[in-house]
């Protein structure tokens, strides 16, 4: 008899485990819920993995309040179907309150206001765990975490000091006012999520599917437009067939020209595609290192 | 990136060497031979080259994410890559092979089914090559891969490979590695990486690539000795699953049917399986390293860091446990009579340091009886008492029940990692 599992069962087993260890070391875990599809695969996942009992922690969505609107659609029906609890930091409410200043300019974006409501959170909820849906094949300094990323008491992350993580066993440690970001589909990869979700039949918001959608172009990104982009008087609106491969605020998220229907399209397109999901973010195109920089300071 | 099958498995290697080895290129020529390096991120390291007014464009930026690792040149940490082929799925950690970061290399070594050794092939077997070995063989690594890289420079001279060989065979005698497999490579020209190479007729072996989809890994778990540390009880609260009382874990050896007569540790009480649940549902047994939720067929106190075992195959149930040690804190040496807390499956609980037996030089295997001195990078075996008793194995017999680290109870930080004797 050969004992044999393939490796999409491999890496949900992985993830299965990692989420039932923050709900037994860490007394108030939180699940950070964006409606893209690796918080939906995580939330799938956890699921499974306390059920029948419910998923023993909220959910916590940073609302930018530049989302695109079927983005919330989903996030809400997803909730209520689950009867899990949605907690929501709002950009907008830290802009009103002068927490936080809005960016100016044509390439304004609300991605780096997000980290200052995400630590508010964190810290008026006293989460000491934070489930997030990062993975290691996204993004160079997303590849060097670990599973358990320590955060000290300001939320910053020192990737130069991480604790060392071996076999299968976590060091979730740590003192009052310091969290964890746990991340645990940090070894899947576009393609292994796309097959997971094929096979497991989860249904996914309608902007991963190609639709006909009012875009402009800039920096050889294609963009939605929107009320919240001020556009450059060059850059001119023009229909086409897109879809999303990844989702986030709509001043970032660039989309794809595309046919994708349906998810074994997608399968598909990303099997053969040659350029990475997170090319379209312009977030992350601000200088060579941003991602790294921005996670220094508390970002997802 | 190829299309990939929904059925296959997942391989998880380890490379350590220094960029003079041609690890970076190594890495770079299976990811691009396998189609898995994308246009942006080729484009983007072939800016980041020319910023740096290099010539080409420098594969190793690829794996070297950190600022500080660009700044240097050198891979620090362990970076993680994903490729796959239609035949399996690959992670490969990738870490750096200077002596300073033999805490990186054990952590990439302690998941891995195989590790790549690089041989500069001008050099044959060198101090850094025995350490990688050695450290292959402490974390029990099934397989070993060494590659004889750089066969170009040698004109793909076949006495020169074989002589390597030998040395390396000669050195692997002392050592406790099963499955040791010698490919003649040269990275840079992508002789026998993916396609095989003409210029080395004398060579019949598999390529690299086809070794690393066909190496047997399927034995690589135990799956003779049940052991299943509970991790989490699952109490739904719910009036339709009201009795439901349900032991989650991951099957850390053996294989366990429904049916099945087990004994609970540390109680001794015995029952039967009543059910097994897995992410899709009920299913009839489980192994490594499936993830699921057991039932029981009576109730008994079962709770996180207890085991479930076969009741005539119980792990061995002590306080005392003698380890080899790896040790990782910067900052302070392993303290004699120090206190520490202890993770092992899933118990998290404090042990003393009772005794230091001797230092092991990981470059020659020599046991130091006379320095106690355990620092940063430095191999040891130690005695240690715990405050509860464990149930483990030998770190030989299985990974998971054999396996432990050390915390630095004010630092929180993880300070050794222990492997069971």
């Amino acid at each position: 008899m050969n004992y044999n599992i393939n490796h999409i069962k491999e890496l949900e087993s992985e993830s299965i485990y990692i989420m039932r260890e923050v709900a037994a070391q860490f007394e108030n875990p939180v699940l950070m819920f964006s409606g893209g599809k690796d918080s939906i695969l995580m939330v799938h996942l956890a699921h499974k993995a306390f059920f029948p009992a419910r998923i023993p922690f909220p959910l916590l969505h940073i609302d930018t309040g530049h989302n695109f609107p079927e983005t919330i659609q989903f996030r809400d029906a997803m909730v209520e179907k689950l009867g899990a609890k949605l907690i929501v930091g709002s950009v907008q409410d830290a802009i009103d309150n002068r927490m936080v200043t809005e960016e100016k300019g044509v390439n304004a974006s609300r991605n780096a206001l997000q980290t200052a409501v995400l630590l508010d959170s964190l810290e008026k909820g006293k989460y000491n765990a934070a489930l997030g849906g990062a993975r290691r094949d996204e993004e160079k300094a997303r590849a060097k975490e670990r599973f358990f990323s320590h955060r000290d008491e300001f939320g910053q992350w020192d990737p130069k000091n991480q604790r060392p993580e071996l076999w299968n066993i976590f060091n979730g440690n740590h003192h009052i006012g310091e969290h964890f970001r746990v991340f645990p589909i940090s070894n899947w990869t576009e393609l292994d999520v796309w097959q997971y979700l094929a096979y497991e039949k989860v249904e996914l918001p309608s902007l991963y599917f190609s639709h006909e959608r009012d875009v402009f172009e800039r920096d050889g990104v294609l963009l939605a437009d929107s009320p919240f982009i001020a556009k450059k008087p060059e850059e001119k609106v023009f229909k086409e067939t897109v879809r999303c491969r990844t989702i986030g605020d709509m001043t970032c998220t660039g989309v794809w020209k595309s046919d994708a229907k349906t998810v074994e399209d997608i399968i598909e397109e990303v099997a053969t595609t040659r350029v990475t999901e997170r090319g379209g973010r312009t977030d992350d195109k601000r200088s060579e290192t941003s991602m790294e920089d921005r996670k220094k300071q508390g970002y997802f | 990136m190829e299309d990939q099958n929904i059925n296959s498995e997942l391989l998880r290697f380890t490379t350590a060497g220094s960029v003079d080895d041609g690890k970076s290129t190594l890495i770079g020529r299976l990811l691009y031979d396998s189609k898995s390096i994308y246009q942006d991120q080729y484009d983007a390291i072939k800016q980041a080259t020319e910023r740096r007014g290099e010539e080409g464009v420098n594969l190793a930026l690829l794996t070297d994410g950190l600022k500080s690792e660009r700044e240097q040149g050198i891979t620090i940490d362990v970076a993680y890559r994903y490729f796959a082929t239609p035949k399996r799925k690959f992670i490969i950690a990738d870490t750096p092979g200077h002596i300073q970061y033999t805490r990186n290399m054990v952590t990439g070594a302690s998941t891995a089914n195989v590790a790549l050794i690089l041989i500069d092939a001008r050099n044959g077997v060198a101090e850094q090559t025995k350490r990688h070995a050695i450290i292959a063989s402490l974390l029990q690594i099934p397989h070993v891969v060494i590659c004889i890289n750089k066969m170009d420079l040698i004109d793909y001279d076949e006495a020169a490979y074989n002589k390597i060989q030998d040395d390396f065979e000669k050195f692997a005698a002392k050592l406790d590695v099963n499955d040791i497999h010698f490919i003649p490579i040269s990275a840079l020209m992508g002789d026998n990486v993916v396609n095989r190479s003409d210029k080395t007729p004398w060579y019949d072996g598999p390529t690299l690539m086809y070794y690393l989809e066909n190496v047997h890994i399927a034995s690589d778990h135990n799956f003779i000795d049940t052991r299943f540390p509970v991790q989490y009880v699952v109490r739904p609260n719910k009036d339709d699953y009201h009795d439901y009382r349900g032991y989650a874990g991951r099957v850390a050896g053996g294989v366990m049917k429904k049916g099945d007569e087990v004994m609970l540790l540390p109680s001794g009480f015995t029952t039967k399986i009543a059910e097994i649940n897995g992410p899709a549902g009920e299913q009839d047994e489980a192994f490594p390293p499936e993830s699921v939720t057991i039932l029981l067929e009576d109730d008994y106190d079962l709770s996180r860091g207890d085991m479930i075992v076969r009741a005539n195959n119980s792990p061995t149930v002590t306080q005392d446990i003698e380890i080899m040690v790896v040790w990782f804190d910067q900052n302070k040496p392993l303290q004699l009579r120090g206190k520490y807390a202890l993770m092992h499956t899933t118990q998290n609980i404090r042990c003393i340091v009772k005794e230091i037996r001797y230092k092991l030089d990981i470059n020659t295997l020599h046991r130091n009886l006379e320095d106690d001195e355990i620092k940063m990078n430095d191999v040891a075996r130690v005695v240690l008492r715990t405050t509860k008793p464990l149930f483990v194995d030998a770190y030989r017999k299985n990974r998971i029940t054999g396996s432990l680290i050390l915390i630095d109870e004010g630092s929180n930080s993880t300070v050794g990692a222990g492997m069971i004797i």
